[in-house]
């Protein structure tokens, strides 16, 4: 059978690629990037290296953000119940303010605080800078408090924050003992790290020390869950959630997708995590099962294919006969729509070219959805994610902590003394091993693409451009900030961080409504209309002389 | 302590009635930092590559305001801090910067601009830009400029006046030659209104330099090409001929003053400070203003387009009068977009920016005297203020950024989107709000939501046909 990545790249070769980028860039940039950018090789050994989670090179124009946008806006953004405050000047609070497509249902708490419509800032002046910020975060959180009455208060700090010495743990601490609710702040100075994916390592971390495990509540439910990693852009966690009921699978909290802090606070009663985004969220997942003895799997819920298997993942921990039935059940009922729409779509979409680049997951997630419509993705990268993402977690030990990661708090957890429980024994553990089962596996994106595609870390503008004019994808997968630069190229270019517009895109019903929008996207009518007719027909003539 | 009950249907369902005195917590900002308005302004110049120093997320986070409400590509770079960065400063990382942009993709100047870190560090970008041409990382010919805009001081309008204030601090000359033309600073309006008063201008039969120029910029066509630097944007040439010009007209106090008084005094340019051309009496004003600084007469196409906005304001008067406005912007449009509500009879109510500055409040009391209603007016405000007051008691109309549409929503008040950012909505990039003919738009726009309003309320034995 031909290899349709083989002949596509054959013709353009991304070595070839890989050089000419390379030479534009000044020597010590060239060698910089040469390790972020790699041929594909899955099967080859040894085992190829990325470079990546390395700094960015000033100046090249990067798509990364910081890690105030991983912490703040990320993680915690979704959470509808915190008072989200921002210590800082206003910038930062304001830009994170509703921009990423996170929706939530405030209905499915009793108290219905929903508190995501607004923005928390203590507006930082000149002097707050010069002579301290303390005061005035004590007196907001005050004012927070005494307007809203909320159930918990979050700070979170921007980079002068930490420059001037605000300690806002110590402002927290006592506001909470003052207070008597839930206050707890983040050092997530915007220079921390390389990359957002520090400010998503301080989340799980505050979340973990101040949240999770405070009330021990049990929800009812047989089969209790958490879903790490999911954040309900477009409404995504509302689909997974529709099939978890159907399938009778209790999901106790989401991190953070349409999340409540109600939720947090007695995820450790589940019985087991799953990890949609490993990059962002899989502390988190670590620390509960070391604390409170909970298995976590990975999952992944994009993708007709990697719903049902994600589900069927599920059952199989739990060797339940009764769920595993019911979670074939499921299948069977949502496939038939999925593959009826496919069938349609996929004669549209079959060979086209999909390149993604795009958060710590989503580029890897999403080449499931484009397969399934027989597109081929001939190039993905991540933006902020590390080398496990890309070459799984085997790599793990092997990964040196440089002086950026050494920066970011690493808990030191131990089990619970009162609320460890192991879920599984470790006899139980090994039987499902032996039955294929994996725990806290996760493979990485370049083990499930094809060889000979091209992996980019943290690709910057010129790659991207250069990317597309040699070899003139049908479609660019990427954020807001690359968007238009591509369109203006007449290549369509579909948000995967926030969507654009639509979603979900989780599950089967968002496989069916991916599907129609790549095909709304690459075979769309308006991109033919770039060239005017006088320009695909230049003959001159001067007839209009002649009338005159 | 008593809750109100939390009305569940609501978008803000947690922002009472009763207004409590804050002096620390900012709720829904109604500006942002300065250093996005550096970026903007930056754009407005031909082949500059804005570049932000400070972490990478400032750089991130401007881009993706600016992309999302212009729908088109904001290209900057970032000096990408790191924590090593912020201890030791950002010489080493904005010196590789410029390497690496005009290696890689060539602009003829690099504007950089500060943030609320290399601030607080105290980062001396000069010193670093002389090193940077010792070390022979600028090329021959091309230029990197920069202002200062701490993200803690005034607010994004005050970072863009920051940079236009740069662009006559590093390039304009006085040869002691004057030129017949002059110098229009248009403040911080959209492309279609910088391309607007340029026609205006050309209509005068007026040459002029306009600076910055977003048109062409950011609102540019598509066309199969994607031009990092388009050909949008006052020249490197342009500006520096502005010391030489007849004059300057420089449009808002808070956006252009800084830049029209620097080149007063460094190149004795003499300059007028206008408010923006919204409405009627304002553009009266600029028009008037070009006539007697350039001795032109006013030819008859720019009246006939006055007579068709007057047309409009008498024919539709009863549409406006006496109807209240609940507004929250930057300083320049609000003062702009008041006048012209007074000036149709309609009564800015509730006007609120988040800019700082008492002349402002001073400045919307005076244009809204003679209100037969009760005049809230807040600089340094925030909209969830501004909301509450709505609460008090209602508007029939709000003009603002997107972000008031969550207000409008919840009471139910007519929305007409101004301003900045607006990210839900497209037009502004396209049809301009100054001169007569952005009026007439604004009318149009006015008009509009008051009657799609009455149509909806109105009773079925009521419900006119011709209106």
């Amino acid at each position: 059978m031909p290899d349709p990545v083989k002949e596509y790249m054959d013709v353009l070769d991304p070595e070839e690629f890989k050089k000419e980028v390379l030479s534009k860039y000044p020597t010590k940039v060239a060698r910089k990037r040469a390790k972020q950018i790699l041929i594909n090789r899955p099967e080859g050994e040894p085992v190829q290296e990325i470079g990546a989670n390395v700094r960015t090179i000033p100046g090249i124009i990067t798509q990364r953000g910081c890690t105030y946008a991983g912490c703040k806006g990320v993680v915690l953004g979704p959470t509808r119940d915190i008072v989200n405050i921002t210590h800082g000047p206003i910038g930062c609070g304001f830009y994170s303010w509703l921009t990423r497509r996170n929706q939530t249902d405030p209905s499915t708490t009793e108290d219905g605080h929903n508190f995501m419509n607004y923005c928390f800032s203590t507006d930082m002046q000149d002097e707050n800078i010069v002579f301290g910020g303390e005061k005035k975060l004590r007196q907001a959180i005050q004012e927070a408090y005494d307007i809203f009455h909320p159930k918990a208060i979050a700070v979170f700090s921007t980079c002068p924050v930490g420059l001037i010495g605000d300690d806002v743990h110590a402002v927290t601490r006592e506001m909470k003992e003052k207070l008597g609710i839930n206050i707890f702040g983040f050092s997530c100075e915007g220079y921390k790290g390389v990359s957002q994916s520090a400010g998503h390592h301080i989340a799980n971390n505050g979340i973990f020390t101040h949240v999770i495990g405070t009330d021990d509540t049990v929800k009812k439910g047989k089969y209790k869950v958490n879903l790490l990693g999911e954040y309900n852009i477009g409404g995504d966690a509302f689909e997974i959630e529709r099939l978890f009921e159907k399938s009778g699978i209790t999901m106790v909290s989401t991190f953070s997708g349409n999340s409540s802090i109600d939720f947090f606070a007695n995820a450790h009663t589940a019985d087991l995590n799953m990890i949609m985004c490993h990059r962002s969220i899989n502390y988190v997942a670590e620390m509960m099962e070391k604390k409170y003895g909970i298995p976590w799997i990975k999952v992944n819920f994009i993708g007709a294919k990697s719903t049902a298997k994600s589900l069927r993942k599920i059952a199989q921990y739990y060797e339940d006969e009764e769920l595993i039935a019911r979670v074939e059940e499921v299948i069977a009922e949502e496939m038939p729509e999925v593959e009826r729409v496919l069938e349609q779509i996929r004669p549209r979409t079959q060979g086209k070219v999909a390149m993604l680049f795009v958060g710590g997951s989503r580029a890897h997630h999403y080449q499931e959805l484009f397969k399934e419509m027989g597109m081929i993705p001939i190039a993905a990268g991540y933006e902020f994610a590390h080398r496990d993402d890309y070459e799984g977690r085997k790599v793990l030990p092997d990964i040196k902590v440089d002086a950026d990661s050494r920066n970011i708090e690493e808990l030191e957890v131990h089990p619970d003394p009162v609320k460890y429980n192991p879920r599984k024994s470790p006899e139980e553990m090994e039987g499902l091993k032996k039955k294929g089962f994996e725990f806290k596996d996760y493979e990485g994106m370049m083990a499930e693409m094809p060889g000979g595609t091209l992996i980019i870390d943290d690709i910057s503008q010129y790659e991207t451009e250069k990317l597309i004019e040699k070899y003139k994808p049908a479609i660019f997968c990427a954020g807001i900030k690359e968007k238009f630069a591509i369109q203006k190229k007449g290549i369509p270019m579909k948000q995967l961080h926030s969507y654009d517009s639509g979603g979900p895109y989780a599950g089967f019903k968002g496989a069916i409504n991916f599907y129609h929008e790549i095909d709304r996207m690459v075979n769309s009518k308006v991109w033919s209309y770039i060239k005017p007719p006088w320009k695909k027909n230049p003959e001159l003539s001067a007839r209009y002389a002649f009338v005159a | 302590m008593k809750m109100e009950a939390i009305d569940k249907s609501k978008l803000l369902r947690h922002t009472p009635n009763e207004i409590k005195e804050r002096s620390a917590l900012t709720i829904n900002p109604a500006k942002t930092c300065q250093p996005i308005g550096a970026m903007y302004a930056a754009l407005g110049i031909r082949g500059c590559l804005p570049h932000s120093h400070g972490s990478q997320g400032c750089c991130a986070y401007h881009r993706s305001a600016l992309t999302r409400h212009y729908k088109e590509p904001v290209m900057a770079a970032t000096s990408s801090f790191t924590e090593g960065s912020s201890v030791f400063g950002g010489q080493a990382n904005l010196l590789q910067a410029i390497d690496n942009i005009f290696t890689i993709y060539n602009p003829d100047l690099i504007a950089v601009h500060t943030t609320c870190l290399s601030e607080t560090i105290g980062d001396d970008i000069p010193q670093i830009v002389n090193k940077a041409a010792a070390e022979g990382k600028i090329p021959k010919g091309k230029r990197v400029i920069h202002t200062n805009t701490p993200s803690y001081v005034g607010s994004h309008v005050t970072g863009f006046a920051n940079m236009v204030k740069s662009m006559v601090d590093y390039f304009s000359t006085s040869t002691g030659k004057r030129k017949q033309q002059i110098n229009i600073i248009p403040g911080w309006v959209e492309p279609s209104d910088m391309e607007e008063i340029k026609r205006l201008t050309g209509l005068m039969g007026i040459k002029s330099v306009m600076f910055p120029d977003t048109s062409k910029v950011l609102n540019g066509p598509l066309n199969g090409k994607f031009i990092m630097f388009p050909d949008g944007g006052v020249t490197v040439e342009e500006l520096e001929s502005t010391g030489d010009s007849i004059g300057t007209i420089a449009m808002g106090l808070w956006a252009s003053e800084a830049a029209a008084k620097a080149l007063d005094t460094k190149c004795k340019v003499p300059y007028a400070i206008l408010d923006l051309p919204i409405g009627l009496k304002a553009t009266d004003r600029f028009i008037d203003a070009m006539r007697i600084m350039t001795g032109v007469s006013v030819p008859e196409a720019i009246e006939i387009e006055r007579g068709q906005m007057l047309d409009i304001i008498t024919d539709m008067h009863q549409y406006f009068y006496n109807k209240r406005v609940g507004l929250v912007g930057d300083p320049d449009q609000l003062i702009a977009l008041s006048e012209f509500l007074v000036s149709i009879d309609m009564w800015p109510v509730y006007v609120v920016t988040g800019t700082p500055g008492k002349a402002f409040e001073k400045r919307i009391m005076e244009i809204t005297a003679g209100s037969p209603y009760e005049v809230k007016v807040k600089a340094a405000g925030d909209m969830f203020l501004f909301h509450q007051w709505i609460k008090e008691e209602p508007v029939d109309l709000l003009i603002g950024n997107t972000y008031l549409k969550y207000i409008s929503r919840d009471e139910d008040i007519p929305l007409i989107r101004h301003g900045f950012p607006i990210l839900d909505r497209v037009g502004h990039s396209y049809f301009p709000t100054v001169g007569y003919k952005g009026g007439i738009r604004l009318l149009e726009k006015i008009l509009t939501a008051i009657l799609d309003r009455e149509d909806r309320d109105s009773e079925i034995t009521n419900f006119e046909l011709v209106m």
